[in-house]
Order: C-alpha cells, then structure tokens, then sequence
C-alpha cells in the first residue's frame, strides 16, 4: 500500500494485515520506530478528535507533527490551489494526513506529491481510517469478522463512516440490519454493491425486535437538521436512541460502537454496561492509526 | 430494394456507422470529429430499425475508422456497428467495445467534486454494463450513462 484513500482500494489481505500489525502495537509485541520522520496533518476542514487521534499516533511512534486546521490562516485564504499547497507541504513532510470537505480531494492529493497520503475525510465520500478502526474494533470483540451480525442505526445516508464499514465488511460474509427514518436509508449505490455480492441485509424502521440476533449495533447520530418539519425529528428520534432496557436480552458478546462523538442517542447509563464499546474503539483509533502509518511509511519495527 | 437503402446512397469507400442510438447522431459525429472535414458524409436521424425500432446512421466516405476511435462512442451509443466498404464490398464490420476505464470526457455531475473545482481531468470507471453506469474515480459518485454530460 502506497496511500490509503477509500476502502475500495484496500484488499481482504490489507485490511487483515493492518489488523495484525495494530494488535501487535497494542500488545507492545514490536516496537516501530518513525525518529525523525514528520507528518503533515492538513485538516482544511477541522476536525479535533481525528486530528488528535492521529496526532497520538504520530507521537507514539516516535514521529512528530506539523499541523493545520480550517483555512483561514493559510495561502489557501489568499488563493492558492490545492495541488500548489500539497506540493509545497510535501517538500517538508514525509506523509500526509488530510481532511477536506471536498470529494476526491485525498485522490487527487495522492496523484498530485510523491509522499504517502492518507484520507482522514473527503467531503461525504472516504473516511477510511475509520472503518478500519471499527474493523479492528469487531475483530477484538468478536474474535472473528466472518459471519457477523451487524445492526447499523440512525443516519445511514449521510453517515460515510456507516458506507465505507459496510463495504469493508462485505467480504466477510456479514448480515446486516439497517434502521433508519425512511428518508435516512442506506444510498442505493451501497446497497447494490451488497446485492452484487450477495450479502443479506434488511431495512428496518425500529431495530427492537431484531435485537438478539445482534453481534455489533453501529449507532450513528440522526441530526435534527436533516428533517425539514422539527415534528417529523420529535416523531422518530426515540426509536434510534439506544437505551439500557433496549439491550435487554442480547447475545453475550453483543457490542455497542458508535464513530463519536456521541450526543443522545446513546443514553449514559449504556456507558456502565459490558455492551458499551465506543471509548475503547476511539483508542482502538489510535493503534490503527498507528499500524498504517507503519504500513504506508514501510518503518522498521 | 427496400425503402430503408433508398434514402441514402450507397458509398464506394469509408465507413458506415450502423444502430446508432436514435438521436445522438450528431454527437458521435462530433466525437469522430467528422463534423468538420471536407470529407461526404451523410447522416440519418430516426430511421426505422427492425432491430432497435429507431436508429441514427452516419455514411463518410473515404474514411476508415478504426476500432479505438469507434469505442470512444461507446457511452453515448454502446449497440453502434461499424462497417468497412471498400470498392462498394463490406471488408470489416465490428460492434462497439465499452472501455473500462474513461478518461476526460465525462463531466462529473457532482459540484462538490474535486474535478469540478481544481480542474483535475475526469476518469470514470464502468460501473455497470447494462445498463451503462459509470463511477468517477475521485467522488466515487456512481451515475446512469444518461445522467452525465460529456466533453469532447
């Protein structure tokens, strides 16, 4: 692997060898050395908990930073072109970490320097850091990412973290609950690329009563801005908050993860239950991070 | 000889574009660049096809256009037949191949696009054969053929 820009580039046998090499970072198994190396963290659109998750990754590699957040403080703001910054940015850095609101920016960056980059976010497109996260995070709790039972809840249609996980788990054999408000589905795109490979899945407006066939339930956050009529927001948000009583009766190893940050939909009295995930899944970020700038850096361990 | 041979004549030598989807005639000879060249050429818009119901046709004489240029027409009319005439004989004739991969000439309808912004030149790849849909490589927007807009 060169850069890492959509989940569509990334293998069956990537994504279990960047699995293998975060577990071995966690488990302090190797000690990777990135002395002396430095990575760009180009959030044209700000983001704190990616940025910082990286910035973590970075530094516990033994690498250092530099960083930029929005636009207003860069020759961005006075009219540069993009390929004109990540040309500049690339004589200095040794990998790139770029989020940016608009879609195909992190191809084209990749196309555009010599250097690894990898897409933190392009608009409503790639967040592939982020699905493999979530990926190593099944892997740890379920041991397995084949055959899986997988509920995704909440915005499915503007989610990309939702997109870029199911496509990364279609390989293995998943079957997957999709709950949402009718005009909050799943895109059709991501649905036909399930289709074509023949991989279950059911559309659901209450996830309740599928509730024990569960392995994962991926929550996603429903935003009260997406509904034109505030009434239709009040009619449907109590059926996509997760509450304690609504994990009454699932399988032992049923687990709760959520791309944070969380708002209500999430209660947290969740938080005190064996089910609850998502903290440890954002530090599961971080040993990911970790292992693909191992990967794309090509460093010793 | 039936009514459909007696609307346009017969050429001695060049190309005859055949079951062109009915309507983009005019845009495939703006794809071919024949529009411009001192060439014959003679064209017929929604002719009656036994086969497609109504078919676009394009004769040029004195031109014989090879297989790569004619898959450049394979998004606007992937069901197009070549035929080679030389000294009045068909010598070749071809159906369409669609390329997997398409460069530059397909606009991507999404504004928020790198491609629309930065300048960067399309690529889009075949999505889907039947029918035709095409993914741009940057957005990975995934679009009906009829739905984007072309540049040539």
């Amino acid at each position: 692997m060169k850069n890492l820009i959509s989940m569509r580039d990334v293998s069956t046998k990537d994504i279990l060898k960047l699995i293998d090499l975060a577990s071995k970072i966690e488990k302090k198994e190797i000690n990777v050395d990135m002395t002396g190396k430095l990575a760009a963290l180009l959030f044209f659109e700000p983001s704190t908990r990616t940025h910082f998750s990286f910035e973590t990754a970075v530094k516990k590699l033994g690498g250092n930073t530099f960083a930029m957040s929005g636009t207003s403080s860069t020759s961005v703001k006075k009219g540069e072109t993009l390929s004109d910054t990540l040309m500049t940015i690339s004589m200095y850095a040794d990998i790139i970490v770029m989020r940016h609101v608009i879609e195909g920016a992190a191809r084209f960056a990749a196309e555009t320097v010599d250097v690894p980059v990898i897409n933190a976010g392009d608009g409503t497109n790639q967040h592939p850091t982020q699905a493999m996260l979530d990926l190593y995070s099944i892997q740890k709790t379920q041991g397995t990412l084949n055959n899986l039972t997988i509920g995704m809840i909440g915005d499915l249609r503007l989610g990309r973290t939702v997109h870029s996980l199911a496509q990364a788990l279609s390989d293995f054999n998943p079957k997957f609950y999709f709950a949402s408000p009718q005009h909050l589905q799943m895109p059709t795109y991501i649905k036909d690329d399930l289709k074509s490979k023949n991989i279950q899945f059911e559309e659901l407006e209450d996830i309740k009563e599928v509730m024990p066939e569960l392995d994962i339930m991926y929550v996603t956050r429903i935003q009260k801005e997406r509904f034109a009529v505030l009434e239709d927001y009040e009619k449907v948000k109590d059926a996509y908050i997760i509450t304690k009583k609504l994990l009454e009766g699932v399988k032992n190893n049923f687990k709760v993860l959520h791309p944070l940050p969380r708002v209500n939909e999430i209660t947290t009295e969740v938080d005190d239950t064996k089910y609850a995930y998502y903290f440890q899944q954002a530090k599961n970020g971080v040993y990911m991070r970790q292992a693909i700038i191992t990967e794309l850096l090509n460093l010793n361990y | 000889m039936n009514k459909e041979k007696l609307k346009v004549d017969p050429i001695k030598n060049g190309t005859v574009i055949d079951h062109i989807t009915s309507g983009k005639a005019l845009q495939v000879a703006d794809i071919l660049n024949i529009s411009n060249s001192e060439k014959e050429i003679m064209i017929g818009i929604n002719l009656t096809s036994r086969k497609m119901g109504k078919k676009d046709l394009i004769k040029i004489e004195n031109r014989e256009i090879s297989k790569e240029e004619a898959n450049s027409i394979a998004l606007i009319s992937p069901t197009a037949t070549l035929i080679i005439i030389d000294d009045y004989k068909v010598i070749k004739k071809f159906g369409i191949d669609i390329p997997n991969e398409i460069k530059n000439h397909i606009i991507c309808p999404n504004s928020n696009c790198i491609t629309n912004i930065e300048g960067v030149k399309t690529r889009f790849e075949l999505a889907n054969k039947n029918p035709i849909e095409v993914r741009c490589a940057y957005c990975e927007k995934k679009y009906f053929i009829d739905d984007v807009k072309f540049s040539f």
